[in-house]
């Protein structure tokens, strides 16, 4: 369990998030939305430890996250951003064994069970065959499943996604989400995802949490959270919300230029 | 064009560049003014080891070798090779924690405060030695870790120290103190001090007998083993800092201390040499081209290559235009700059590095 409780941020004189209060239990499978500069990363960074609140305290199974060493976090937390950039030629397979670092100690760097790990990781991911491929040559797509691999590699409790899939193509959008759900179904790995696109929100994701200017809008099931008034409240946008032909969820349709007449 | 290594291979070519640079250490003192010969020396190496009890070749006795070996060649040899794995050692750490192709060991201030360090004490009318150094040398030493202490506090903002800022605090305080240098220089018009400053930033290896290198061995033998358990911390800041940070490393703690570690191990060289330059900067990358970047591998690989480097670097710096010493930092470049050309044009990346 993992849980915010009265948190504010502010970077140095700038407000981000005020008084948030938000429990995940394990298993669950949540999605933050909301405008660019709502909160969505901060909440992101404050939950991996990597920012610490302003005001209000963090809580990861019962300890104070703030309380907690980095690599404890590390070991249990694990954060697949929107992109890296790797300065080396590293390959495919040592970027994914960089996951096992939280298990590393100044006398002890590696062994016999990392490689076992990395390759389970790579394997579960479906890119075996580009293990000896560069890093910084493969595709967008591949780079995140390569860093999906990675964060697998941590043997997370809970998964945290900055818009993992930002500036994808939709057929890797869709394999890194199916990915993601796949080990949320089957592994019970918490999952806490900053989304962009409200559809792919409700395609993938159990509980929806829509922010606007750092407060809590909007938490519930994504029938409750996606109706065209909480869109127009909290983005400003005119839309129309369907349900999708296949899944029953709710889809958001969007007009061009000003809304047609209801 | 290299394939990587696998696991068991990776100690067998430490083994292979260890006995690469103590073959270096063997022969490379055979020459010079006085040639002593090669089989001599590994004779002389394994009878003091108490294996065996060879007879040596009659000039080893009439020509006074045992004290030319072991009071003048066979420290300078050594001191090179320190030098040579400690700058190498040091700019995997710059270059690591900077993530930055560019950065060698004298990137943020090591170099232009030891030089102004160095220059003060030409400058001063005393001479003293303290634990055999001169006070140049422990001028250039304080001067180097002075102003990265300099840089750091320069760059550090609300108890963060971004990278970038680190490098152009380096950078400005590097110009000030180089401007500063030679404006003291121009004013002194004392006589030889521009050659002494010259022969200072061109590098060149000198001691005499073991004394110094006693001091330095440890500091620079236990600076890149010490940086050695600092390699998977490496390996994930090459992630950046926000990556690092989410594979559980403590951003802030551990740039210091390989900022710390890769600036003391600079310090050290740079008191026996002054500043030999190229060999921090391509050897991590020649080494990087052909192992890869896994620091757990690259940091001893450079060392050990670096110190072979600078060994054989030394040799020619002393023995080409015998009885004249050619400045060190011209060899390594003129060495090197080849070298590291052919390794770029065979391995053709995109990411090279």
């Amino acid at each position: 369990m993992i849980s915010l409780r009265q948190v504010s941020f502010s970077y140095s004189d700038t407000p981000v998030l005020h008084h948030i209060d938000l429990v995940v239990e394990k298993g669950e499978m949540v999605a933050l939305l909301g405008p660019n500069g709502s909160g969505k990363t901060t909440v992101i960074k404050l939950l991996s430890g990597v920012l610490r609140p302003t005001a209000g305290e963090v809580h990861l199974d019962g300890s104070i996250l703030s309380r907690l060493k980095r690599r404890e976090v590390a070991q249990r937390v694990a954060v697949v951003p929107q992109q890296f950039s790797m300065p080396f030629a590293f390959t495919l397979r040592e970027v994914v064994l960089l996951g096992r670092t939280p298990f590393h100690s100044l006398f002890s760097d590696g062994g016999q069970r990392d490689h076992r790990v990395v390759q389970q990781a790579i394997e579960r991911i479906g890119i075996a065959a580009l293990k000896e491929r560069f890093f910084n040559e493969l595709s967008g797509g591949e780079r995140q499943k390569a860093i999906l691999a990675m964060t697998l590699a941590q043997e997370p409790k809970i998964l945290l996604l900055d818009e993992p899939t930002a500036h994808l193509d939709i057929n890797h959008q869709v394999e890194i989400l199916d990915l993601v759900k796949r080990l949320n179904r089957e592994q019970g790995v918490t999952v806490i995802g900053a989304m962009h696109d409200l559809n792919m929100a409700a395609l993938y994701f159990d509980r929806l949490l829509l922010l606007k200017e750092g407060r809590i809008f909007a938490d519930g099931t994504p029938e409750k959270v996606l109706t065209a008034e909480t869109i127009k409240e909290v983005f400003s946008a005119s839309v129309q919300v369907t349900q999708h032909p296949i899944t029953k969820s709710p889809h958001v349709i969007i007009a061009p230029g000003e809304a047609p007449p209801e | 064009m290299f394939t990587r290594l696998k696991q068991n291979h990776r100690v067998l070519v430490l083994v292979v560049l260890g006995a690469i640079l103590l073959l270096c250490l063997l022969i490379v003192p055979a020459f010079g003014g006085e040639p002593i010969s090669p089989l001599d020396i590994v004779k002389v190496a394994l009878n003091k080891l108490g294996l065996t009890n060879f007879s040596l070749s009659p000039a080893w006795e009439a020509r006074n070798h045992e004290s030319i070996l072991f009071q003048i060649r066979l420290p300078r040899v050594v001191a090179g090779a320190l030098v040579g794995a400690a700058l190498a050692a040091a700019g995997v750490l710059f270059q690591g924690l900077l993530r930055n192709p560019m950065a060698d060991p004298y990137i943020i201030g090591t170099s232009a405060g030891a030089a102004f360090g160095a220059t003060i004490a030409m400058m001063l009318p005393i001479s003293i030695a303290f634990l055999s150094f001169g006070l140049v040398s422990i001028a250039a030493f304080f001067g180097a870790l002075g102003a990265v202490l300099l840089v750091y506090n320069l760059a550090r903002v609300g108890g963060k120290t971004p990278i970038v800022s680190m490098l152009l605090a380096g950078f400005a305080v590097s110009a000030m103190l180089t401007a500063i240098l030679f404006f003291m220089v121009t004013l002194s018009g004392r006589p030889g001090l521009l050659q002494n400053v010259f022969s200072f930033l061109m590098g060149s290896i000198s001691v005499s007998g073991w004394n110094q290198i006693i001091i330095v061995a440890p500091l620079i033998i236990g600076g890149i083993v010490a940086a050695r358990f600092l390699a998977f911390r490496l390996n994930a800041l090459s992630l950046g800092e926000e990556g690092a940070a989410y594979l559980g490393i403590n951003v802030e703690r551990d740039k210091l201390t390989i900022l710390a570690l890769g600036s003391l191990l600079t310090g050290a060289a740079v008191c026996i040499s002054g500043l030999v330059g190229f060999v921090g900067l391509v050897v991590p990358h020649a080494v990087r081209l052909v192992l890869g970047p896994d620091h757990r591998l690259l940091l001893p690989a450079a060392a050990l290559s670096g110190g072979a480097f600078l060994v054989i670097a030394d040799l020619f710096a002393r023995t080409m235009l015998y009885p004249r010493e050619i400045p060190l930092g011209i060899l390594t470049a003129i060495i090197g700059a080849p070298f590291f050309i052919y390794l770029l044009r065979r391995t053709r990346r995109e990411y090279a590095f």
